[in-house]
């Protein structure tokens, strides 16, 4: 065991509190914090199962982007398919034996972490470029692009110039999981790809990284429009309803 | 009293995003409320002492209260999908009306105060403390939004700036800077009945004049009853129909198709206005208060059912919140929507061959239609998700035989608000209203040059109001503008004349 193992144990063990504490915190908040009023961007569904479909295509093809803005939509949404195609290919370091599926996207998944730097390219380019994104950026966007492009390069790295030995990684993720820690191998490239994902799961819900949570619990998306049919009563607002007629 | 500057940009052929201006609009505020319009609606009369620690309490309880809010000030990722939809950008080029721009003047002091980040890390997040300088933005540009959600159409997470707008005008409200305009009106609904300060028998005698003239048009006896007892249907209208051109023949369309479809109707004096500033300044209790003139009126008359006039942001507040702020409706017929929009009224007539029309009398006009945003993007009409906007469409085509669409970017959800929403229409606001009507103005002149377009039906006293004021500095004529049911008048058949 060796001290970079132990580093790194316990950095994840950190983020993962962080992340996790912080997520359920949010997400309670969210979820308990009431909706007076009902304010969906109309034409909206009428209907729960309409509302379901909106929310899936919205998550998955992000359709109101598509609406705005294709540049954006285009670099946007292929960073994120791909980010979800990798995260499935990094499930073969967490699962024994490793699920078909997981193997069968994997040469896909190497792609993927290609668009994933393309799209966070192109999304940086236009952050520099457009001068009115340019005006909306803070620091902290900026470096969020350069957190995510740092881990798709270092992660990258691994696979085209210096390769690391992947089955004592597996072996160090799954003693993470079992509270049987393993040893880490010496890698440079690998040391710092884990402490940017390690730094990534920790922010996470002290950012602007909420938005995934988020869009889940806007209103203006996840009403049903029906408003005539059903009554809708925050808590808050029915300790009102008594100076009515 | 200075006069305002007003000045109309030139129209191009086709949109054109502008270049970034700053501060070019930051002298733009509307006047202040004064001591007494502030307290008739229970706000401190000035700015109080200590108002930046009164600001911040104020938006931890609206964080508290309204999960819109929360989650908009935390979703958003700066992606910049939002930065050319706003009208009043488009219009001014003024970055801080790029409706991002415009929510973090609230999200910076959200981050300063309400998050870690912005706790320990200010410069890296954007956030900032709530000084002087802040508020004056916020008062400068949040009356720079009219809550149109333009922008909540294009925003991946549904971002809805008017929900931002609308807390920081409750904010601004609650530690005594007032919108004069807004505040001002409210104060007359609950004071007179309605935001233009129309008396009960000032009403009546405006109503028999208009049956005079309906008398005098058609030869039959039209009636625009008010306050009678036992009448089927209430009708709730902006009190700008009762008046001002060209809001008034849209009442007397009204007043048209229930005398063809018999249908038994009054209007209130006690609930002579169907706007709500309450949504414009983001206060649940002063919506709640205004709206429930309605529910009185319509169990003391013994009303069946409920229609609202052509109003945009009346409707939005009638079909999305009557439910919730004045309902359950349970002392209303159920065979009707409760409320009905006086187009899906009108509609449901014409399919079932109820009235008849005789469409060559609108032969002098090529029609185009301006969905009002609170209708187009807060609201709906009929049974189905749209028909908010098929339903205007076909009782124009019902009405009038040449109908033209405008750009397809700039109707139905895409639209744009006419500019003077939002509880913008005050005067001393004339030159920021001239501005952002650019985007619709451009859409109409491409509709003018192609097919000779002489007429922009909408639904919405306030889209009518502005339009009037705004088309002169294009070029166009003021005339140009007029409601639906203006139109319907126009067509409908009374039986013999």
């Amino acid at each position: 065991m060796n001290a970079a193992t132990v580093v790194f144990a316990l950095l994840f063990y950190a983020a993962a509190l962080l992340g996790v504490a912080g997520l359920v915190w949010r997400i309670r908040d969210y979820a308990r914090t009431p909706a007076p009023l009902k304010i969906p961007t109309t034409p909206a569904p009428t209907t729960t199962g309409g509302v379901v479909l909106r929310m899936l295509r919205e998550v998955t093809l992000f359709e109101s982007l598509f609406k705005a803005n294709l540049w954006i939509w285009l670099f946007g949404w292929m960073f994120h398919v791909a980010l979800a195609l990798v995260l499935a290919r990094h499930l073969r370091y967490f699962t024994e034996p490793v699920w078909f599926w997981v193997v069968w996207i994997q040469p896909f998944g190497l792609y993927a972490g290609l668009a994933m730097a393309a799209g966070l390219a192109g999304l940086w380019v236009r952050r520099l470029l457009v001068q009115r994104i340019r005006y909306i950026s803070t620091p902290s966007d900026h470096l969020m692009l350069a957190l995510l492009l740092g881990i798709v390069f270092s992660g990258l790295s691994m696979k085209f110039l210096t390769h690391t030995d992947i089955v004592a990684v597996k072996a160090f993720a799954l003693g993470l999981i079992l509270f049987d820690w393993q040893p880490l191998p010496a890698h440079l490239g690998l040391y710092l790809h884990l402490f940017l994902v390690a730094l990534m799961i920790a922010i996470f819900p002290y950012s602007k990284l909420l938005h995934a949570p988020g869009v889940f619990f806007s209103p203006g998306r996840n009403q049903a429009d029906n408003p005539r049919e059903q009554r809708h009563l925050a808590p808050w607002a029915a300790t009102l309803e008594k100076t009515k007629v | 009293m200075a006069t305002v500057q007003v000045t109309a940009p030139p129209l191009k052929p086709y949109p054109v995003i502008p270049i970034l201006e700053a501060g070019s609009m930051a002298q733009s505020k509307p006047f202040v409320a004064n001591a007494a319009m502030q307290q008739a609606l229970g706000f401190p009369g000035e700015l109080v002492e200590d108002w930046q620690e009164k600001a911040i309490a104020k938006l931890g309880e609206l964080l508290g209260k309204y999960r819109s809010l929360k989650v908009y000030l935390d979703a958003c990722v700066h992606c910049g999908a939002c930065t050319d939809k706003c009208h009043y950008f488009l219009g001014t080029g003024d970055p801080k009306n790029m409706p991002v721009a415009r929510q973090d003047l609230l999200r910076k002091v959200y981050r300063r105060y309400f998050t870690w980040s912005g706790k320990w890390f200010p410069k890296l997040v954007g956030a900032e403390d709530l000084t002087r300088e802040v508020l004056d933005d916020w008062y400068s540009y949040f009356n720079q939004c009219s809550e149109c959600r333009r922008c909540s159409v294009f925003c991946p997470y549904g971002i809805d700036t008017a929900e931002i707008t609308m807390a920081a005008k409750e904010i601004m409200d609650s530690i005594g800077l007032g919108q004069k305009y807004s505040n001002e009106i409210i104060g007359k609904v609950h004071k007179v009945g309605n935001n233009l300060g129309l008396p009960g028998p000032a009403l009546l005698d405006t109503l028999q004049s208009l049956e005079e003239d309906l008398k005098e048009e058609t030869g039959l006896d039209i009636r625009l009853p008010l306050d009678e007892k036992g009448a089927e249907v209430m009708l709730i209208t902006p009190s700008a129909d009762f008046f001002a051109e060209p809001h008034v023949y849209s009442l007397m369309g009204y007043a048209k198709v229930f005398h063809a479809a018999g249908i038994p109707w009054t209007l209130s004096t006690h609930a002579s206005e169907a706007g709500n500033f309450g949504l414009f300044i983001g206060n649940y209790g002063q919506m709640q208060k205004i709206a429930m003139r309605v529910r009185e009126a319509a169990l003391d008359l013994g009303a069946k059912r409920l229609v609202v006039g052509e109003c945009g942001h009346a409707w939005r507040v009638a079909y999305s919140f009557w439910n919730t702020l004045i309902g359950p409706f349970d002392f209303l017929d159920p065979n009707y929507p409760v409320p009905q929009h006086i187009c899906e009224l009108t509609y449901d007539l014409i399919r079932r061959g109820a009235l008849t029309f005789d469409k060559s009398a609108n032969d002098r006009y090529v029609v185009t239609f301006h969905d009002s945003c609170n209708v187009a993007r807060a609201s709906r009409m009929g049974g189905m998700p749209g028909g908010q906007f098929e339903i205007p469409r076909a009782i124009v085509r019902a009405v009038a035989n040449r109908f033209v669409e405008m750009n397809p970017e700039s109707i139905r959800e895409k639209t744009f608000c006419c500019g003077g929403g939002g509880g913008l229409l005050s005067d001393e606001l004339l030159d920021l209203r001239v501005k952002g009507a650019l985007p619709r103005m451009e859409a109409l002149q491409a509709v003018v040059d192609s097919h000779g377009v002489n007429f922009m039906a909408t639904i919405c006293a306030i889209c009518k109001a502005q339009f009037s004021k705004v088309l002169p500095y294009y070029q166009f004529n003021m005339g140009m503008v007029g409601g639906v049911h203006q139109l319907v008048g126009n067509a409908i058949r009374l039986g013999s004349k």
